[in-house]
């Protein structure tokens, strides 16, 4: 770990503007990635803003229906909410499927939304990875990637999104709001959050450099039953192979975003559409141009019988 | 105290304190955080050390620049080959523990950064900048097992009858190939080491099983006097095979405190562990069976691949192969190829655990094969001698010779109640509620399945010496090197010598794991349980012959019960034989030639129920069994305990557990807790162990046997075949994840 300074910003604007003075300084939340990736000095900042203080740690409802969730709700208080247990039951169920009581007893909502890839070869700074050193090539492909992404990968990164958060906050339809440097704020589609690898694989989000999260907000409840399927090695405590959010509706239509196979949660309206002709259908039209690897073929039809359970389990 | 003769009645025979339900002595200590494991020892003064691993697995360092890493914040020293002085190698050893400038393997440690703390260490040595001259190497067993060869120790070619011909003309016949993968031990208390020097005596604290070859091979690599070495390991948060050897920690942490003149700290961070340190390798493995329409094997053949190091050791897989089951005509093969992945060694049951994940399958499959129930079908073949005596051989006219004679020269076993583990555990698990035909039955969403193993593993036995010691409060001392690797050493030593002494637990007090103390066996291929109380049995023995003599009374006709002494009408209070001063015996158990005269053995039979997730291939372990004849049970709470994790071991095995090879760059990828997964809470629901009543006198004057690795063996191929059981899929290779049978298994 590089020494760094640190500071506590009071208000969102302040950590904003604290960011944007030093182009290597990065917020903390829980730290529970951050820290991580420092110790390894995958992550090197020069400067922290504690962004803990920022009272952002609300979960109010909106004027539409919907939920605001503040940046910094924990994990575990969200998972634990009463309306999001109720009208955002998917959500809930992907948290609780992720990491530990531990760790989601810190973990943040905007840290969450940001955490950073599992990809062995990101972990390992003897190996060529482009997303840790922008140019230098990508040990994955070719090597180890049973874990990594078979849609929307390039020739420069096959690496996953790792979250369980995401893939519903996907399925929801959630909005990311901000605040820049300069005090504007903005609104980002979860559809725009995350991107793909492309030439830039490093450049994981639409944020800008010193953005802060601010909440991100759900539309009102759209009903239906609220599924979330992880599938993993072992029982728990492990991050998915394929992991699927589902909300179906008693007509058998609905939603279904999947984790664990992009380097964002993948969701294709197209494919729900296909939801009445059953779990195959969904799967084709959602892989249609899927690059796998060998290692990480079994993928596909992983996904497709994952959709099968969660449609079988809204059927009963 | 030599044991050349079968073991009478002696006091162990009473069991008012041994074989009794006694909770770990220690585990007030371990729960209060005061028992203080290698790296919880602080010193004054005290430095951190932090290894830095080679970047390529083969090839030579052509410069280190070490300026950069020099200057910064707190550093006070760097250790590399080129300034560490000269070193040797432990015996035990196959790569250099500090690498340089020839690299033998990926993350072998190349230099140790020392600091003020642990963070500026850590900071300090990412600035070391290394410059490799890198090699082409062989990293993939498949490729190479062309190119194995056959090992020059131990016994890699067994033959009995002809196997060839037999397997040939067997009416049935089976013939099949199981892969099982490199795995990393994973315990939990990582590598580490505190060391000090003194003048030139060093005294170090390292998390090791076998306090003498630890203290042996650094003296060794160190170039001392193995007198000047002060060896400690009195909390060891597990080891599985891991810490049998001397470990680059202790080296650095010695070279290190040298260097700089104050205590140094080292433990292996956890991402450099499974590359650094040693590994059970895969293997490759052929098994063929040959067997009569009456389900008799005729014939049964296996051979076994794996990969090593220049120098270095194969898998013995193919070992259980040559006790477990009748047939005439029998051959094993066991071959090694030159791999440049990290050194393989050891782990959790080396040879039985990865040899029964395959065979244990292969009956299960011929078992169908020959519309035999598979518990019937393992009973159909037991015998009750060593099918693959020495004598019998046939690898020499000699030996051939002896057999023509039809002298019966078969060893039998000590003790071999594989038969009754089997019926009792079919019995107790409800095996006739099994379906013979796979695929069939369901719960919910769940596939079920019920598989079944046997389980064996060699029993060992090892020298073994123990100090004890009557002081004059009547508090029984004991004082040896064997180590408590979370097996529960402290609690059956301290249950021995209450027994021998007729004290309660409370007045025993022993001091484990210093290089200081008598030699014991150490703790490692289940021996230590029965030698090292074996040995303390020995000591107490002499203990009762001083106390005797002191006292006045013939050591043969002496009782030692309630703290006194007693014979006829005379009884005094033992502590009175120590009112002068204490009493000190030293004394060891030497294991003679019995194990020649009938081979000792430890059995079981392990069933597991699974359930398959029918839409996702998602696998849970819904019960599992193990039913175990394995001598006397010194302690069932510590004993049950050891083999509950040993069958977790063996579901991991089964599961999850697997090193994936970087092929191309060689090394061990998901090289961490997160990448490398074995079972958690939630993965392990319900564990039942049975043991079978059983002395051995045989096996030492405790009549116990190992148990702790018989626990895991035949646990992975359990699972299989209850995997199996559930769908149909039979998978050869493990782990046995999802993506290999998944396409097999239909949701609807
Ligand atoms: C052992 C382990 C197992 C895990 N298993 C799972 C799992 O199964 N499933 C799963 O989904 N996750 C898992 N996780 C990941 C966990 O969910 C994340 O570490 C956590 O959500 C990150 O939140 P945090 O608040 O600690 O983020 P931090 O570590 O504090 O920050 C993460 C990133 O977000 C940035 N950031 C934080 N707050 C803001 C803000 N308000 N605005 C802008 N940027 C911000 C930080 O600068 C940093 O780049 C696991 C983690 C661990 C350590
Ligand atoms: S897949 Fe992406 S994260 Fe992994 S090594 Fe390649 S570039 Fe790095």
């Amino acid at each position: 770990m590089k020494s760094f300074t640190f500071e506590r910003a009071e208000t969102p604007a302040k950590a904003a503007a604290a960011a944007a003075n030093n182009e290597n300084a990065k917020f903390i939340a829980g730290g529970t990635n951050l820290l991580d990736l420092m110790k390894l000095e995958i992550e090197v900042p020069t400067h922290l803003i504690d962004v803990n203080k920022l009272k952002l740690d609300r979960i109010e409802e909106t004027d539409d229906g919907g939920l605001r969730i503040g940046a910094l709700v924990r994990n575990t208080d969200l998972a634990s909410h009463q309306t999001v247990r109720r009208d955002f039951g998917v959500l809930s169920r992907a948290l609780l499927a992720g990491a530990s009581g531990q760790l989601r007893n810190k973990a943040t909502t905007a840290g969450n939304l940001l955490q950073r890839t599992r990809c062995p070869y990101f972990y390992d700074t003897n190996m060529a990875c482009n997303k840790r050193q922008p140019g230098s090539g990508c040990s994955a492909i070719g090597g180890f990637t049973r874990q990594l992404g078979v849609v929307g990968v390039s020739d420069a990164c096959i690496a996953t999104n790792p979250s369980d958060m995401n893939v519903a906050l996907r399925a929801l339809d959630a909005t990311v709001e901000t605040v820049k440097p300069d005090g504007e704020t903005r609104s980002i589609a979860i559809a725009d959050f995350h991107r793909l690898p492309g030439d830039t694989p490093q450049v994981e989000t639409a944020l800008e450099h010193g953005e802060l999260i601010t909440a991100v907000t759900l539309p009102a409840p759209v009903g239906g039953k609220h599924i979330y399927r992880k599938v993993r090695d072992r029982a728990s405590y492990a991050f998915a192979l394929v992991s699927v959010a589902g909300v179906i509706q008693p007509d058998g239509t609905g939603r279904i975003a999947v984790g664990g196979v992009a380097h964002k949660p993948w969701r294709m309206e197209e494919a729900e559409a296909e939801l009445p002709q059953g779990a195959q259908a969904v799967a084709n039209r959602l892989f249609a141009d899927a690059r796998p690897t060998d290692d990480n073929e079994f993928k596909i039809l992983l996904t497709e019988r994952t959709i099968a359970a969660v449609l079988d389990e809204a059927r009963a | 105290m030599k044991f050349d003769t079968p073991a009478t009645t002696n006091p162990i025979d009473q069991l008012k304190v041994v074989g009794q339900p006694h909770h770990r002595i220690e585990g007030p200590l371990k729960v209060t955080g005061q028992a203080h494991y290698a790296y919880e020892n602080n010193l004054p003064n005290q430095t951190y050390g932090y290894v830095v691993g080679a970047a390529i697995a083969k090839g030579r360092i052509n410069s280190m620049d070490l300026d950069e890493a020099r200057k910064a914040p707190g550093v006070i020293d760097i250790v590399t080959a080129e300034n560490a002085g000269d070193l040797g190698k432990g015996d035990m050893n196959t790569a250099k523990l500090l690498g340089g400038p020839e690299i033998q393997h990926y993350h072998q440690a190349i230099a140790l950064v020392i600091a003020e703390s642990f963070e500026q260490a850590r900071a300090a040595a990412n600035l070391v900048r290394v410059d490799y001259a890198e090699e082409k190497g062989s990293f993939d067993l498949e490729v190479a097992k062309s190119e194995a060869t056959k090992p020059e120790s131990g016994e890699p070619d067994s033959d009995v009858g002809d196997f060839e011909a037999g397997f040939d003309s067997a009416a049935v016949k089976f013939d099949q190939t199981y892969h099982t993968p490199d795995q990393s031990h994973s315990m939990m208390e990582p590598h580490a080491s505190v060391a000090t020097w003194e003048g030139d005596k060093l005294k170090i604290w390292h998390s090791n099983q076998m306090i003498n070859w630890g203290t042996n091979d650094l003296a060794k690599t160190l170039k001392i006097e193995r007198d000047k070495i002060q060896l400690m390991s009195p909390f060891v948060g597990g080891g599985f095979g891991g810490k049998l050897f001397l470990r680059t920690d202790a080296l650095l942490a010695a070279l290190g405190s040298r260097a700089v003149n104050r205590p140094v700290k080292v433990a292996l961070q956890r991402p450099l562990i499974p590359n650094n340190t040693t590994h059970r390798p895969a293997t490759i493995q052929r098994i063929r069976i040959g067997a009569g329409e009456d389900g008799k094997i005729t014939a049964i053949g296996h051979e076994g691949w794996s990969g090593d190091l220049e120098d270095g050791q194969p898998e013995t897989a193919v070992q259980q192969t040559r006790f477990l089951y009748a047939g005439a005509d029998r051959m094993t093969r066991t071959r090694l190829a030159v791999l440049n992945l990290p050194e393989g060694n050891a782990m959790r049951a080396p040879g039985e655990a990865p040899g029964l994940m395959a065979l244990e399958i292969a009956m299960d499959e011929m078992a169908e094969q020959l519309k035999l129930d598979p518990v019937e079908f393992r009973v159909m073949n037991d015998t009750q001698v060593v099918p693959d005596t020495p004598e019998q051989q046939t690898s020499d006219d000699d030996s051939q010779a002896k057999r023509d004679e039809g002298g019966s020269k078969a060893l039998p076993f000590s003790q071999r109640q594989l038969v009754e583990c089997l019926h009792q555990g079919a019995e107790r698990f409800g095996w006739n509620k099994r379906n013979a035909k796979p695929g069939l039955v369901r719960d919910g969403r769940w596939l079920v399945g019920f598989g079944v193993a046997a389980a064996f593993r060699n029993n060992l036995v090892m020298d073994s010496g123990a100090r004890a010691i009557l002081g004059a409060d009547g508090l029984v001392t004991i004082e040896t090197d064997m180590t408590d690797i979370g097996t529960g050493s402290y609690t059956i030593i301290a249950q021995t010598a209450a027994e021998m002494m007729g004290v309660p637990l409370e007045m025993v007090s022993v001091r484990l794991a210093d290089s200081t103390y008598p030699v014991s066996s150490g703790s490692g291929g289940q021996f230590g349980a029965n030698s090292s109380t074996a040995g303390v049995y020995a000591a107490c023995v002499k203990l009762r012959e001083a106390v005797a003599q002191k006292l006045g009374f013939n050591a043969s006709d002496a009782k030692f019960a309630d703290q006194q002494v007693s014979s006829g009408n005379r009884s005094l209070a033992l502590k009175d034989a120590a009112k002068d001063g204490e009493i000190v015996v030293e004394d060891k158990i030497e294991f003679g030639d019995l194990g020649k005269e009938k081979q000792q053995s430890t059995f079981g039979a392990h069933f597991v129920e699974v359930g398959v997730d029918r839409f996702t291939g998602e696998t849970r372990i819904r019960r599992m069994l193990a039913i175990c004849a394995a001598g006397r049970i010194l302690n069932p709470i510590t004993a049950r305990s050891q083999v509950i994790g040993a069958m977790t071991m063996g579901v991991g095995g089964a599961l999850m557990e697997e090193l994936a090879v970087d092929k191309r760059h060689g090394f061990f990828v998901n090289h961490d807790l997160a990448g490398y997964e074995v079972p958690v809470h939630a993965d392990i629901p319900h564990q039942e162990v049975i043991f079978l009543d059983e002395t051995d006198p045989n096996s030492s004057p405790m009549k116990a046997k190992g148990v702790g690795e018989l626990g895991l063996c035949g646990v992975g191929a359990a699972v299989a075949n209850a995997l199996y059981n559930a769908t149909g899929v039979r998978v050869r290779e493990y782990p046995i994840t999802l993506d290999k049978f998944l396409p097999g298994i239909l949701p609807a």
